[in-house]
């Protein structure tokens, strides 16, 4: 309890750095993944990628990362075991930040693809079973996340090769493709709209304190029609864009679907609203999560049962350190992977979005932190395998594969380091 | 920061690499008229300089077909199988060859070709290098077939292209017949080693047409699997 009075405000400000510098290897690297598809596919410029991000990830963290976040902050341990002392607690949430943070660094430097989500959950369980006990670790729920790992991608893939089939049969393979994709594409962009919509209203809106009740007997029965509304209202923008893009005369070296593709591109800009706002509700959690939980335990004077809502400056501090990822870094990563990913055209692509979007944000709002990335890589595996893309590199899902299997003991390591060093530092 | 996992995953699709590589080799086909032509009329310093043109087209070609076989690797996932796109890279790679032993032999031996079988000749190249024309424009398709997951309405229309060139290499046969029946009337006033090898160039072209017959079979093994 002294050691917190005590030290209350230099544990805050290095907890503050630590979040910061987490979120920061967030932007720089994951946000560029999550947004590369779109870049790639020349749907969206460099500068439009960021704005997109910049605003739906913050959107994605404030309205559907709640979850996530007590997952992180009150899941992965059980807090019964801290009580005493809380200290332990704050000292393991700053060695897991910066122990998850530092992985990443060097994982970026030698390329390795490591995911932030398996970083930091690595550097918790790691913390809490050394430090504090193996009892301390709530296993159960462990359990379920890494299960998540693998269930994503897998979900991601099934739903990505589900839409491409549909896009070949409702607009590629018909007699007038571009008259087709104009009718159709409408429709997948309501389902974007609808999806987030749906998200927010089940997830969000409690947060904020907004209860939206039209009289039925359900939350879910209520979310449903102002969703449908919300995907209509999405599909009607949709549809103004799309009344702009003219059928043009292609040389005979292009391809016939040229035209359809430019349809896609208008489409991908809503998926690609949907992807960074999946990101934000999932990973910028991983960033406030442990910060969050140290200020509540600091603000609360070292009672960690407390139950204090979400600060919103923790929130803009993580969405601080992901725009500074991004300006510094991140567009050079998106460059890069931009160029990487020219074979995955927009009716491809959005389908690679678009699935992994859902299936990040259903994850989120059941609170389970999955692999952004990893879903991603399942998404396209799935556009793949129905027969989509000219040249997947499998030996990447080895590396991930492999990169798992070093992610978790080396974030664990890293953070059992940290924990015990601030543990000597202040006590 | 070294490499990017997403973006890795991506490998180049050897689909644009296999139309170029068909260009090139098509090209090398397509100066065989132009060839033929500087033969008729003697003119062997042009029929040396479009040799030329035409053995460098078939280098290109043969760095390119590396440069495909490179790129390939078993770890890739390709929505086609690997051994049938190496095989049909391989098929579009001899006709380049076939474009570039023909002029090569006419060139090393001077050859005349008798004025009473000129029209009938230059018509049978121009037949093989149409039945060349018709495999690339077949395999300028793969992007399509690719979009639509090698299924449906574009697989027809491939398939309808193939049979055109089949009907094409058809034709030339038929050509190579009366080619054959009209050298025939006047071997015996021929130097009988120059005939021996008028009938290996008329082989040759026959060839060069059934080459590309068989890159649209290739194409529709591919379409099959």
């Amino acid at each position: 309890m002294s050691i917190i009075a005590e030290h209350g405000q230099i544990l805050l400000i290095m907890a503050c750095a630590f979040g910061f510098f987490m979120a920061w290897g967030v932007g720089a690297n994951d946000v560029a993944n999550a947004m590369g598809t779109s870049v790639g596919s020349r749907a969206l410029t460099i500068k439009q990628a960021i704005l997109i991000a910049m605003v739906f990830e913050f959107a994605g963290a404030y309205l559907a990362g709640g979850e996530v976040t007590a997952t992180i902050r009150k899941g992965i341990l059980d807090p019964a075991y801290l009580s005493d002392s809380p200290e332990l607690l704050v000292y393991g949430m700053m060695a897991a930040l910066l122990a998850a943070g530092t992985w990443l660094l060097i994982a970026s430097m030698m390329g390795w693809p490591v995911s932030t989500t398996h970083s930091i959950v690595g550097a918790l369980v790691g913390f809490a079973a050394v430090g504090i006990g193996v009892d301390a670790v709530n296993w159960g729920k462990v359990g379920t996340i890494v299960a998540s790992w693998v269930v994503s991608p897998v979900m991601a893939g099934t739903i990505s090769f589900g839409l491409f089939m549909s896009v070949q049969k409702l607009i590629l393979n018909t007699d007038k493709p571009f008259r087709n994709a104009k009718k159709y594409v409408p429709v997948y962009m309501f389902a974007v709209g609808f999806m987030i919509a749906m998200v927010t209203l089940l997830k969000g809106l409690k947060h904020l304190g907004v209860e939206i009740d039209l009289g039925f007997s359900s939350k879910f029965a209520n979310a449903l029609p102002v969703a449908a509304v919300i995907g209509v209202v999405v599909a009607l923008i949709g549809k103004i864009f799309l009344n702009r893009i003219q059928e043009d005369f292609i040389p005979v070296s292009g391809s016939r679907f040229d035209n359809v593709e430019k349809v896609f591109a208008i489409l991908m800009i809503f998926t690609a609203c949907a992807m960074a706002f999946a990101h934000g509700s999932n990973d910028v959690a991983n960033a406030v999560g442990p910060l969050a939980a140290i200020v509540s335990v600091i603000g609360s004077g070292g009672d960690i049962a407390a139950k204090s809502p979400l600060p919103a400056w923790v929130l803009l501090l993580g969405g601080a350190g992901i725009v500074l990822g991004l300006a510094t870094y991140g567009f050079k990563v998106m460059a890069t992977i931009g160029k990487k990913i020219t074979e995955l055209t927009p009716s491809r692509g959005f389908a690679a979005e678009l699935a992994a979007a859902t299936t990040v944000v259903l994850a989120s709002a059941t609170g389970l932190p999955i692999s952004t990335t990893h879903t991603l890589v399942g998404a396209v595996l799935g556009v793949g395998l129905a027969r989509g893309i000219g040249a997947l590199n499998l030996r990447v899902v080895s590396n991930i594969f492999m990169s798992w299997v070093i992610t978790l003991p080396a974030g664990a390591g890293l953070a059992i380091l940290f924990f015990f060093t601030f543990k000597g530092m202040f006590s | 920061m070294a490499g990017n996992s997403f973006g890795n995953l991506f490998g180049q699709s050897p689909i644009r690499p296999i139309q170029e590589h068909m260009e090139k080799a098509h090209s090398a086909a397509v100066l065989l008229i132009d060839y033929f032509d500087a033969v008729l009329a003697s003119d062997w310093e042009q029929a040396k300089a479009t040799q030329k043109q035409i053995s460098k087209l078939e280098s290109d070609a043969d760095k390119l077909k590396k440069h495909i076989r490179l790129n390939l690797p078993k770890s890739l996932f390709l929505p086609v199988p690997r051994s049938d796109l190496l095989d049909l890279v391989g098929m579009q790679d001899k006709i380049a060859n076939c474009a570039k032993d023909i002029a090569g032999i006419m060139l090393g031996r001077k050859m005349e070709i008798p004025v009473k079988i000129a029209p009938i000749m230059t018509e049978y190249v121009k037949e093989a290098v149409a039945t060349s024309a018709q495999a690339l424009k077949a395999i300028y398709e793969m992007d399509e077939l690719l979009a639509t997951g090698f299924r449906g309405r574009e697989v027809k229309l491939v398939e309808g292209l193939i049979k055109e060139l089949n009907r094409l290499e058809n034709n030339n046969d038929k050509l190579q017949v009366k080619v054959r029946a009209q050298l025939f009337k006047l071997e015996k006033d021929l130097p009988p080693v120059d005939v021996m090898f008028l009938y290996k160039v008329i082989d040759w072209v026959g060839e060069l047409a059934d080459l590309a017959q068989k890159v649209g079979s290739r194409l529709q093994r591919l379409i099959a699997s």
